[in-house]
């Protein structure tokens, strides 16, 4: 108090004017960013959530909510560009009609393509198998790739391109989502990078400015005493385990090393039998399903799902495996977890890799003469981009019904059983933990699967919004009823930077199938905005061929390799040039820090003297 | 108004919680009542706080050492603790409050006590002898400059001023 009455004294009115001015816009811009506040989507729940439960879980499901705002943008991407004119020009509204070219230069058997839609009286089931399967009356919908068969759409004068307005969605979409999450991830990245900086103060930061002193529920309050407790004993032991690794002898290091080794090797062969039993459930379930027989509606759909089932079924062994493996390997802790998160990662994207490879197989298996002239099996997939699309459905589907059934049929009887039966081994088993890794490995892996799918259903996006919000309230209830808080609670900026780096490895993972289909399969004779191209990709070098010349060499100039080299050595340089001044910044930092140790020795040798000389 | 870093609005809320500690007779007379120990214990935002009994003896200016506070000691503490409050003052006072034994110097045994405190008051959530030892020492290395094997003042500002969590961790909203 005694320290500001001083300062009052010293300010002069100009000053105290410009402080007062100063504090009230503070005040109204605080304001402004309150009512915006309340606009958020499940601002209050997600408060909620981490007053009770800390902010590591608060952190998955705010990056649920992240995933729902981007599904819902790359829905109205898709939908006002694609979806929009496609049914606008299919029912006349707005003068607007359609032009449908039949391709020129194409054997007509491939053009061939006779959906079964839905004709006359079936039985109730039916549908119900279609709507699981997406194939029957879901198959002729908006859903699915084969109702955009439209070339060019005339809305009252301007003439549409729909082909390449389908490609230039789909690429905005990935670019989007791609910016997105680079965005959101720099903030963690910045955090991450001072926490590191700052390892040589890391004790002290915990320490003295550990303690929230905004808590007041004691809930909350214990549940930071024993999250403080877990991180000081964890770093104490990896500095205890740091010391022990540069202990070790020879000997020791030679069988270490030979065990990881050895343990690779059987993560490795694990990962081979996963994408082998895959492939064979793909292949198996293409072979039958396209068999058609009506002869048992359960077995039938048993067999379209039987790729979905294998994958769930490889996504819950695989990581038990490789949490149990690691304990031999003898790792730091905090490595443990992360490499075991990486296999996870790995196996649960690499699957729905393996899954599209084994599709793709079958497509482009041609062992008649005729269906080379297509480029893709004509018979069995007349229509293949909608096939994708439908495995994809199907996929998404599966995923939603499984975690639904896992938190009804799992956690809740768990729940009953542990409170109401006291015996030994139900009380051992006790309630779920909210393991967060799993969970944000589950809706990753939902993720990639919309973005490699929206290509070939444009409509799934809706379908994931609406999943991912109903799958927001399955959670939150889940976990307040059914859950036991975590033994192990995680610091928050590190898993937000994690899940977005894992999010964005899932987005260039998607690039690859995408890729490879619109750029190198021959898209579908029979359907689809692409017919009367090879690829779908040729229709961008078809449009630049109709600008001007002047923009065209331009474009030619951009593309070719007299500017693509410059371009990267330049990029090289400037990166070179950060790195070194980031290195550059670090010296100096250590530099200034010795200064600092140097200054207080001095000090104390000087004070030293004083009270030697004030002795004599 | 001016000698705090409160706004109008947060003084008379403070006023008005700090009377609500009072007994009804003396409510009259708030701005010049002192209120005990444990009636300011049962607030809220000091209940769950592992060093309530610390900030109430920083911020009690009375010298007989029952602890209890005025209004206009209330009113510091608040400040202290708010949004507005500059860097140097929250250091200032988190020494004082961290110093258990009054010595103006932050010392092995006050580290020790610092740290039970943080996590938890019973017996299975103290660290170990040795992890406690180790903490320390390796709390002494990264923030003891003069290598005294005590933490004073201006160390401390040195350390917390390079922490980015300690403003916003030391804080107190009604």
């Amino acid at each position: 108090r005694d320290c500001l009455q001083a300062d009052i004294k010293c300010f002069s009115g100009w000053k105290q004017w410009n402080r007062t001015s100063r504090k009230s816009l503070k005040k109204v811009l605080s304001e402004v960013k309150e009512l915006s506040s309340y606009l958020e989507l499940w601002r209050h729940d997600i408060h909620s959530i981490e007053g009770k439960f800390g902010t590591g879980i608060q952190s998955y499901f705010s990056f649920l909510r992240f995933l729902v705002l981007l599904n819902f943008i790359i829905f109205i991407l898709m939908f006002s560009f694609v979806t929009l004119p496609t049914i606008l020009s299919n029912y006349g509204i707005f003068n607007s009609s359609f032009a449908k070219i039949p391709p020129k230069n194409i054997e007509p058997h491939c053009t061939v393509y006779e959906p079964s839609g839905d004709k006359g009286l079936v039985y109730f089931y039916t549908y119900l198998k279609d709507l699981l399967s997406g194939t029957g009356f879901l198959e002729v919908t908006s859903l699915f790739y084969g109702y955009y068969t439209i070339d060019a759409a005339s809305l009252s004068i301007l003439r549409y391109n729909l082909p390449l307005a389908y490609l230039l969605a789909t690429f905005a979409y990935l670019a989007l989502s791609l910016v997105w999450i680079i965005k959101r991830s720099v903030e963690g990245f910045k955090q991450n990078l001072v926490h590191a900086e700052d390892q040589f103060q890391s004790y002290c930061n915990k320490v003295f400015a550990g303690w929230d002193f905004c808590i007041t529920d004691p809930n909350a309050a214990r549940l930071k005493h024993r999250s403080l407790q877990y991180e000081l004993q964890t770093d104490l032991e990896e500095e205890r385990l740091k010391q022990k690794i540069a202990d070790r002898t020879m000997k020791e290091k030679l069988r270490i090393y030979s065990l990881r080794i050895f343990i690779n090797i059987i993560v490795f062969a694990v990962l081979s039998g996963c994408f082998y039993s895959i492939y064979k459930a793909t292949v198996f379930s293409q072979e039958n399903s396209n068999n058609d027989s009506n002869t048992n509606f359960q077995a039938n759909l048993l067999v379209q799902y039987l790729p979905s089932m294998v994958i769930t079924l490889a996504n819950f062994i695989a990581p038990q495996i490789f949490s149990f493996l690691i304990r031999f390997e003898d790792y730091s802790p905090a490595f443990e977890i992360r490499l075991t998160l990486m296999r996870c990662v790995f196996v649960r994207l690499a699957n729905i890799g393996v899954l599209l490879f084994s599709l793709w197989s079958q497509i482009s298996y041609c062992a008649v003469d005729k269906c080379n002239a297509c480029g893709y099996n004509y018979e069995l997939y007349p229509c293949w981009e909608s096939e994708v699309g439908q495995e994809m459905y199907k996929l998404m589907i599966f995923d939603f019904i499984i975690i639904l059934a896992v938190t009804l049929f799992v956690d809740f009887p768990r729940k009953l059983l542990v409170t109401h039966c006291s015996c030994k081994p139900v009380q051992w088993c006790g309630l779920r933990e909210f393991g967060i890794s799993d969970n944000v490995l589950e809706i990753i892996y939902g993720q990639t699967i919309c973005w490699i799918g929206t290509f070939f259903s444009p409509l799934l996006p809706a379908i994931a919004t609406i999943k991912y919000f109903i799958i927001f309230y399955i959670k939150k209830i889940s976990l307040i009823h059914t859950c036991k808080p975590a033994a192990r609670p995680i610091r928050a900026s590190s898993s937000n930077f994690f899940f977005l780096v894992v999010l964005l490895i899932g987005l260039l993972l998607a690039f690859i199938p995408l890729g490879i289909s619109i750029a190198h399969i021959p898209s579908s004779k029979a359907c689809g905005p692409f017919r009367s191209f090879n690829t779908s990709w040729a229709v961008v070098p078809d449009t630049i061929l109709g600008f001007p010349t002047g923009l065209q060499q331009v474009l030619y100039g951009i593309a070719s390799e007299a500017f693509a080299v410059p371009f990267f050595m330049v990029i090289c340089l400037v990166m070179f040039y950060f790195i070194a001044l980031a290195g550059a910044h670090k010296r100096v930092v250590e530099q200034l820090r010795e200064q600092l140790v140097m200054e207080s020795r001095d000090k104390l040798f000087l004070i030293r003297k004083i009270t030697e000389a004030q002795r004599h | 108004q001016e000698l705090t870093f409160l706004s109008k609005q947060e003084i008379l809320l403070a006023y008005k919680r700090f009377s609500e500690l009072l007994p009804k007779e003396e409510r009259e007379n708030a701005c010049s009542a002192r209120v005990p120990k444990s009636q300011i214990l049962t607030l809220p935002e000091l209940r769950a706080n592992p060093f309530q009994h610390r900030i109430c003896r920083v911020f009690s200016t009375l010298d007989d050492g029952d602890d209890s506070m005025s209004f206009e000691d209330f009113l510091d503490m608040l400040s202290a603790f708010s949004d507005s409050a500059t860097s140097d003052v929250k250091s200032h006072y988190a020494f004082r409050i961290f110093d258990f034994d009054d010595d103006g110097t932050l010392d092995r045994k006050d580290l020790e006590k610092l740290v039970n405190c943080l996590t938890g008051q019973g017996e299975e959530s103290r660290l170990s002898n040795a992890e406690m030892e180790q903490l320390i020492q390796n709390i002494l290395e990264e923030s003891d400059i003069d290598k005294d094997g005590t933490i004073n003042l201006s160390e401390f500002q040195h350390v917390v001023s390079r922490s980015p969590d300690f403003a916003s961790s030391f804080k107190i909203v009604l």
